[in-house]
């Protein structure tokens, strides 16, 4: 039976992976996400459904745990706040090139460097432009409630094992301390070890038996093969983007301005047109709700329509790059943000939108 | 005897490790790291694990042991391998999981993953072959290379003063109670190989008991590294490394000897 409960961003999240039938979490604490694997902890998923839980001695252990059991077909997941997916970041790269279908959470924090424990979207060019080494990409979901928390967990998880690929959820701290009401999904059974081995068989490292020995490894010392490699992921990038791009158009039929926001930015935009709208400014907002895939078409028909844009983000401006790049020049489009650890007002969206765009619309 | 009659069967009294796959190895000649592929592969097939058996490869020369060794292998980044088996048994609680590592890939860059997957008592096979150096860059220092040791990254010889002591892994791990059976073998002559396969058999049968962290260092040779023949690089590891490094069992059934 679904249930309706109030939860936190993280916790959500943490119940969501259970009941996704997810077979390991490895994590490490750090501020603002150690709910995750504090709510694991205590829920014993082991006893619940056979989840191992485990915490590792770091976040490069844990990334590399899950490289491990992801190997083997396993589902696997690990969570971390902007700091530890720097650290992560290597294994982020090995999965991609191996080809391992993962699940990787980003509860963000202000940076660079120790930063903050506040809030922040600073993230954004870490997640969406590679961050680790390599010629890879990170299909990328930016939950914007705690009832998305919980349910970008089983759709992450689809699409790692769709595209063997790793897959990111990047949150931030304000989406995952934050509490809402929330409907769980029923529990989802665990995969038997049978059906893994028969499901993942061509690729999987369970055991030789009755094939071939299987291999998983990201190394191909042979150039041809090197290129055929990173090829056959490109086409992986292209196919997520075909199939698998995901936003939300919010008032956008009769908007003459568009706020681009994701995540908890999208929130608090969502009410800054509300605020626009009722002064009589028609405000309309697109929110990614992948980042990877960007919405790059849907943008690039709305700059048709208005006579400008705000990217609204908690960063000094990194998703307004990829914005600028889906209108082409058509309109103006400017960032606005707090850093810091500092959550911008709706009252303040709408007068960067006033300041930035309609007082002084040059591009 | 004729040859017609030695290549009989019934006189055959050696032939191929099976799990060993038919690819040109890419270790110097001379090196010991093919013999322990072999005693490692020789120990999966007599017991008849093949079909549970995974494998953790790391980086440096034996990042390639996936071609050598016929069993499911996933190669870990650089000195990770023993959070990649922890994963990997964890999940899999009843089959037998290997790594396969190098000194600078155990000791120095994945010295934190090694002592928490031994002080958690992995159920796994640690196979850490030491030849005190970084062979696959092409011969650098390691954290086991020998005082006065030269090296491309010591040049004048390892001064301990400012490089450190070698680092006795091997010893360091065997006194987290979560080790289960730590020993330092060779392969270098065959006395020394029949004892390391009897190791590798002791640590694949611990892990049949779900004993926990198995861990068998060989000191090896790394004749190219060392810019010595494979005759004088044995010879120097004898009188050199073993003294640093004594062979023997260090922790059996979990008690230090």
């Amino acid at each position: 039976m679904s249930e309706l409960r109030l939860m936190k961003g993280n916790e959500a999240l943490a119940e969501a992976t259970i009941r996704a039938g997810a077979d390991a979490y490895f994590g490490y604490p750090i501020t603002p996400q150690s709910e995750i694997i504090e709510y694991l902890m205590t829920e014993r998923p082991e006893k619940r459904t056979g989840m191992v839980v485990l915490q590792a001695e770091s976040e490069i252990a844990a990334i590399n745990m899950v490289y491990g059991a992801a190997s083997t077909g396993k589902r696997a997941m690990t969570s971390s706040s902007s700091p530890g997916i720097s650290l992560k970041l290597e294994g982020v790269s090995y999965l991609a090139g191996a080809e391992l279908p993962a699940v990787i959470v980003n509860v963000s924090r202000g940076g660079p460097g120790l930063g903050t424990i506040q809030p922040s979207q600073a993230d954004y060019f870490q997640s969406v432009k590679g961050g680790g080494h390599g010629d890879y990409q990170l299909y990328v979901l930016a939950p914007a409630s705690v009832q998305e928390m919980a349910d970008f967990v089983s759709d992450a998880f689809d699409i790692a094992f769709k595209y063997r690929a790793p897959v990111l959820i990047l949150s931030d701290g304000l989406i995952g301390q934050m509490m809402e009401k929330v409907v769980l999904k029923d529990q989802k059974d665990r995969m038997p070890d049978e059906e893994i081995i028969e499901k993942y068989g061509d690729w999987a490292t369970t055991g030789k038996k009755g094939r071939e020995r299987n291999i998983v490894t990201s190394l191909d010392l042979q150039s041809e093969k090197m290129e055929a490699r990173v090829h056959r992921l490109q086409k992986k990038y292209e196919q997520m983007e075909k199939e698998d791009l995901r936003y939300e158009k919010i008032q956008c039929d009769d908007a003459e301005y568009l706020f681009v926001a994701y995540g908890s930015s999208a929130r608090i935009a969502q009410k800054a047109v509300q605020l626009g709208r009722d002064k009589g400014i028609k405000i309309g907002l697109l929110r990614p709700i992948t980042l990877f895939p960007f919405p790059k078409q849907p943008i690039f028909e709305l700059a048709d329509q208005v006579k400008g844009i705000l990217s609204v983000e908690l960063s000094a401006g990194q998703m307004v790059e990829d914005v600028k790049l889906s209108v082409n020049g058509k309109v103006p489009v400017k960032h606005f943000g707090r850093t810091g650890g500092i959550i911008h007002t709706p009252e303040e969206i709408l007068e960067a939108l006033e300041q930035k765009i309609m007082k002084d619309g040059s591009n | 005897m004729e040859v017609i009659d030695i290549i009989k069967p019934e006189n055959k009294v050696f032939s191929k490790t099976c799990l060993m796959t038919d690819a040109n190895l890419s270790y110097c000649p001379g090196c010991g790291h093919g013999t322990a592929h072999n005693i490692a592969m020789e120990v999966i097939d007599e017991m008849g694990i093949v079909e549970d058996t995974i494998g953790v490869a790391p980086v440096g020369c034996s990042v390639l042991a996936y071609d050598f060794m016929n069993v499911d292998i996933t190669q870990a980044a650089h000195g990770r391998a023993p959070a990649v088996a922890t994963a990997i048994s964890r999940t899999w609680p009843d089959k037998y999981v290997f790594t396969y590592q190098g000194d600078g890939d155990l000791a120095a860059i994945g010295t934190a993953e090694t002592i928490h997957a031994c002080n958690r008592s992995e159920n796994i096979v640690i196979i850490f072959v030491n030849n005190g150096i970084y062979g696959m860059t092409g011969g650098q220092m390691a954290p086991t290379t020998l005082p006065g040791m030269r090296t491309s990254t010591s040049p004048h010889g390892r001064e301990i003063e400012t490089m450190g002591s070698p680092l006795k892994m091997t010893e360091l791990i065997a006194n987290l109670p979560g080790t289960y059976y730590v020993t330092r073998q060779a392969v270098h002559t065959h006395k020394h190989v029949r004892k390391a396969k009897k190791a590798i058999k002791t640590a694949f049968k611990n892990t049949r008991l779900k004993k926990g962290v198995s861990f068998v260092e060989i000191v090896s040779n790394c004749n190219s590294g060392w810019k010595m023949d494979p005759n004088a690089s044995n010879i120097w590891m004898e009188e050199n490394m073993f003294p640093y490094f004594p062979l023997g069992d260090i922790k059996v059934k979990g008690q230090l000897k």
